[in-house]
């Protein structure tokens, strides 16, 4: 009898549900201007689609999240967004919500667990992007010879290692494309600028620099500024591409500074609603990692208008 | 009633009206479910709140519990990782060590006359420092008996789960309410707060009980950290930053007065809980900012601390009359 009723139920609910489901996202925080335009976007994709989104903000706290996420469990929302703010210790919350038959995305970070506890996850394949670069400086050099300075990531960091070993990949094999110095500027403005300036020393004033390839946009805005105090032409006597795709950067290449960029999409979050809707309508089962595009944009896409449309975002 | 009971009564009654007014909006808030998370979810605060009510009954503080939350968890990860001892042996290993940390503490303040502010300031940064020594990555922690007591729970009708860890949890506050509120040991920590000179007038033992009631303290922390450390699986140095200054903002809404001498520990798990339902309460309305969670904690800490106040002038004002 109460399997009967708990049927019709679930029946009469489903055009309902259809009209609103509940996503419950936890977030990391909001540490970078990246993650803030994730959260804004995450809100805008939610809210086109009609879906109704439960947002937390863990405060960079892993028992915020896991709290976070069992709250979502006890309100039996119908899919849960998760940004991991570390890799490991989700397995029994996860385990919880499988229990509960809630199905749980991952956002950009993965987690150690194992790969049932998760319908799927969604991120940036971070050597993807590192290629992307290379090939765009291959074919932009074409054929001639290339003295390349690297600017790195934070020392150890997985996007550091990974985007250095990307564009090493796609350079293999052209012999006229060389890193002649790579170094640390730590991910940050300042950093670039500074590292930027004994790169410009250290090669007869920049004489003998043909290319930057500077692991995130922001050191490649101070590397900029520091290529222009030395009295170059950035865009022009020394080629920029790095990676990200930030406001500013698209700013630096409207005015002629800059030559490329690739994505790092904070738009994540589409992906994992349309991997949700399949999976609500009759259970497809997604890819375990939906990778996102790693977009090329150049001085050719209208830089200016990217940058109009991502200035607001809260990068 | 006793005046002495107002703080308490207070606790009491925001706790109550928060939960009315959550059930008005959520009804499903007051479910077995969410009665279970927040046991679960605020364990391994509620266990060092009860150390650090203790502490501030006494009239003192102890600002290193954070940070030896997050070293106890690197070192069982660590220890258990590295080597193949059991870990209840582990445990046991953590417990000593943390009872030993908090002694040594508590014997700097008496014997040096330090403000305890100082000496667990320099706790902090030294608990703190030893994780980052043992490891600087989240270690997993892989263990089968790991995952026997991460399994333990009771379901209770309606599916929510009575876990082993929250259960851990009330059992402490129970153990403290013993500690302080029945033995010898809980009386001189009264007398204590009440003021050194006076305490040592009245017979206590005030070098003993110093470093009894920051062992003590350390003791819960150690026992947080193996409760924190069950929660997510693993150990990482970067965990419960600022976890001190939470289990003291739950310690004074609890109703324990922030200069020593009153306080019952019943009222810190109400305090712990009454700051998990704020918490539960955004995640349901999913639309609010979770850092007012931070806010209210604030109003409510400020008007514990007016309160207090007020009463102290109140039962002063009584004294003068008589």
């Amino acid at each position: 009898m109460l399997k009967t009723l708990l049927a019709t139920a679930a029946i009469l609910a489903v055009p309902a549900m259809a009209a609103a489901q509940t996503v419950g996202f936890a977030q990391i925080g909001s540490e970078s201007g990246w993650r803030a335009a994730e959260t804004t976007l995450t809100r805008q994709q939610a809210e086109e689609r009609g879906i109704d989104l439960r947002f937390s903000d863990a405060q960079q706290r892993q028992e915020n999240q896991i709290a976070a996420i069992r709250s979502f469990i006890a309100q039996g929302v119908d899919a849960i967004l998760l940004a991991p703010v570390v890799a490991t210790g989700w397995d029994s919350v996860l385990e919880e919500a499988k229990d509960a038959e809630i199905p749980v995305v991952l956002l950009d970070r993965r987690v150690d667990s194992s790969e049932d506890l998760y319908l799927t996850a969604v991120g940036s394949d971070l050597e993807h992007e590192g290629e992307v670069a290379g090939q765009w400086l291959v074919d932009e050099v074409a054929g001639e010879d290339c003295r390349v300075v690297e600017l790195q990531g934070t020392t150890g960091s997985s996007p550091a290692i990974l985007r250095k070993s990307g564009f090493e990949k796609a350079i293999e094999g052209h012999d006229n494309i060389e890193i002649v110095r790579s170094q640390t500027g730590d991910f940050t403005r300042s950093r670039g600028k500074q590292v930027m300036e004994s790169f410009l020393q250290a090669e007869n004033g920049g004489a003998e620099i043909c290319a930057l390839y500077a692991h995130n946009d922001d050191m490649a805005v101070g590397a900029i500024q520091a290529i222009k105090e030395a009295g170059l032409n950035p865009g022009e006597d020394i080629l920029v591409v790095s990676i990200d795709a930030v406001p500013d950067i698209f700013k630096a290449m409207a005015e002629g500074d800059a030559n490329a960029t690739v994505e790092l999409t904070p738009n994540m979050a589409g992906p994992a609603f349309d991997a949700l809707a399949a999976y609500w309508k009759d259970g497809t089962q997604p890819a375990k990692f939906i990778q996102t595009e790693s977009k090329l944009y150049t001085a050719a896409d209208d830089p200016m208008a990217e940058y109009e449309a991502r200035k607001d975002l809260g990068y | 009633m006793n005046p002495r009971l107002y703080p308490l009564a207070a606790t009491v009654a925001i706790f109550l009206v928060a939960c009315f007014l959550c059930w008005l909006q959520f009804p499903y808030m007051l479910s077995t479910r969410v009665a279970g998370n927040l046991l679960t979810d605020n364990a391994y605060l509620g266990i060092v709140a009860v150390g650090m009510t203790v502490v501030i009954l006494s009239g003192g503080i102890d600002l290193s519990v954070g940070s030896v939350i997050a070293f106890s968890g690197v070192f069982i990860a660590v220890v258990l990782r590295d080597t193949s001892l059991h870990p209840l042996l582990v445990f046991a290993l953590l417990l000593a060590i943390t009872t030993a940390f908090g002694a040594g503490m508590g014997a700097l303040i008496h014997h040096l006359a330090m403000p305890a502010f100082i000496v667990t300031l320099a706790g902090m940064f030294l608990a703190r420092g030893a994780g980052y020594m043992l490891t600087i990555e989240s270690v997993p922690i892989q263990h089968p008996f790991y995952d026997l007591i991460q399994d333990a729970y009771w379901l209770m009708p309606g599916k929510g789960r009575f876990t082993l860890i929250g259960a851990l949890m009330l059992a402490s506050v129970l153990a403290g309410m013993i500690l302080v509120h029945r033995t010898r040991f809980g009386a001189s920590v009264f007398a204590l707060g009440g003021g050194e000179a006076t305490a040592r007038l009245m017979g206590v033992r005030v070098a003993r009980t110093t470093v009894g009631i920051y062992a003590f303290s350390g003791f819960m922390a150690g026992l947080a950290g193996i409760v924190f450390s069950v929660y997510t699986g693993s150990g990482y140095p970067l965990a419960t930053v600022g976890t001190e200054l939470t289990a003291i903002a739950a310690v004074v809404i609890g109703g324990t007065l922030l200069t020593g001498g009153a306080g019952y520990v019943f009222g810190t798990l109400v305090g712990v809980l009454t700051m998990g339902l704020i918490q539960t309460y955004l995640v349901f309305d999913g639309s609010l900012s979770s850092w007012w969670t931070k806010i209210v904690i604030g109003a409510l800490l400020l008007l514990f601390i007016l309160l207090q106040k007020g009463l102290l002038r109140l039962s002063s004002g009584r004294g003068a009359a008589a």
